[in-house]
């Protein structure tokens, strides 16, 4: 197998995950799509530790392991902030949340 | 070494559908549920990379976790099941550009810079790649060159509890 | 390589098998069952009232604490597991370290507890 067939692989989900976050204004959307791109850096992390030996190889799983740790607190937080704004606002239309602009 | 780019394509075409009918659908449910088989194709793809255990992880943390959460945010905001009317903004097109945009720049050079680099064979038994890549030496790791990091996590995971409870706790 | 991957042919064949016995049944079904529209058969109750409303109800944000609370704590066993696997390597280091760990997230557990959070009500 190429090295580059799982890169590129993750380079599609990236992308995708851009076109999500840009294109959804549904909060909740926009944060599946963040789990898109946090996705395609995990097979980028586990993809180049196959290069290396086998110590390269763990570093690469572990790491891919702390970012779906993060990725689950980030998601945690992310929602109960879209949750606040439902309850405020009584909408997660993310275009409606604009009291920040001037 | 045939089946495994047979398996990849299987695994790369329905990974890359499930994504795009993830950002394109009408239903927001819909959408976690695509976000399963992408996830789910993921995982599969670890495991032709030969990490077992994230893998694994991948499964229970994601699949079985932070799509249950996505599942409670879309029901928690009155997501209308069924279809709604508008979940995209006015500027698709624009973000679509954006997108092809960089799968372009990053497209050319992974081409460019990685070429025909092979990933390299192991030809090892199972118990011997369990040895040098399983769970164990995940572990082994973790508790030597990365055990800073993972105390860490510990601080981190209790900040997005408080946080979350702060957030969502109807005062 | 090719040793590990065939382990793991196993659940390819166990997934594929499932998916087409499933598709099967059901595609079967489709072809030879009768198919006879009515627009008494979408209605809630085929006799009695006609229900009133919305049968859409809101869950409260309770239940998202709890789904977050399992969450965090999945995440924590992810971290246990290769503790186990090596749990006398590591001796007594490692259980010192594991008790950080999870002294630090009950720390978490206790302060949803005492902000109530925990009580069904």
């Amino acid at each position: 197998m190429l090295l580059n067939q799982f890169l590129l692989l993750g380079a599609v989900l990236f992308c995708i995950g851009v076109y999500g976050v840009l294109a959804r204004k549904n909060g909740v959307l926009v944060l599946m799509s963040i789990e898109l791109i946090l996705n395609s850096v995990n097979i980028n992390l586990v993809a180049f530790g196959m290069m290396g030996g086998d110590a390269a190889a763990i570093t690469g799983q572990v790491f891919a392991l702390f970012v779906i740790t993060v990725a689950a607190a980030e998601v945690g937080v992310g929602l109960a902030i879209v949750l606040l704004i439902y309850r405020n606002r009584t909408t997660v239309d993310l275009d409606e949340v604009d009291l920040m602009k001037g | 070494m045939i089946a495994q780019n047979i398996a990849f394509g299987i695994l790369a075409a329905s990974s890359v559908l499930a994504a795009i009918r993830m950002v394109t659908t009408k239903n927001v449910v819909h959408a976690a549920l695509y976000l399963v088989v992408v996830l789910g194709s993921v995982a599969a793809n670890y495991i032709l990379l030969a990490a077992e255990f994230v893998a694994v992880v991948q499964l229970l943390v994601y699949i079985g976790a932070i799509v249950v959460l996505f599942l409670f945010g879309v029901m928690l905001t009155r997501a209308k099941l069924g279809h709604e009317g508008e979940l995209d903004n006015d500027q698709r097109g624009l973000a679509a550009v954006t997108a092809l945009l960089i799968l372009g720049i990053l497209g050319y050079v992974l081409v460019d810079y990685f070429g025909d680099d092979k990933l390299p064979q192991l030809n090892r038994t199972h118990e011997q790649l369990n040895a040098t890549r399983g769970t164990g030496a995940v572990g082994n790791a973790i508790f030597s060159t990365y055990l800073i990091p993972f105390e860490v996590v510990s601080v981190l995971l209790l900040a997005a509890l408080v946080g979350a409870i702060v957030l969502a706790r109807r005062d | 390589m090719s040793d590990f991957l065939q382990a793991y042919l196993t659940v390819a064949v166990f997934g594929g098998t499932a998916g087409l016995l499933i598709a099967g049944v059901l595609g079967l079904g489709r072809l030879i069952r009768p198919s006879r529209p009515n627009p008494d058969k979408l209605t809630t109750y085929e006799s009695g009232v006609d229900p009133v409303g919305s049968g859409f109800s809101q869950s409260q944000v309770r239940y998202y604490i709890f789904a977050l609370l399992f969450v965090l704590f999945d995440v924590e066993a992810v971290f246990i597991f290769p503790w186990a696997v090596g749990l006398e390597t590591y001796s007594y280091f490692g259980l010192v370290e594991m008790g950080i760990f999870v002294f630090i997230l009950v720390l978490g557990l206790v302060y949803a507890w005492r902000k109530g959070v925990l009580r069904w009500v």
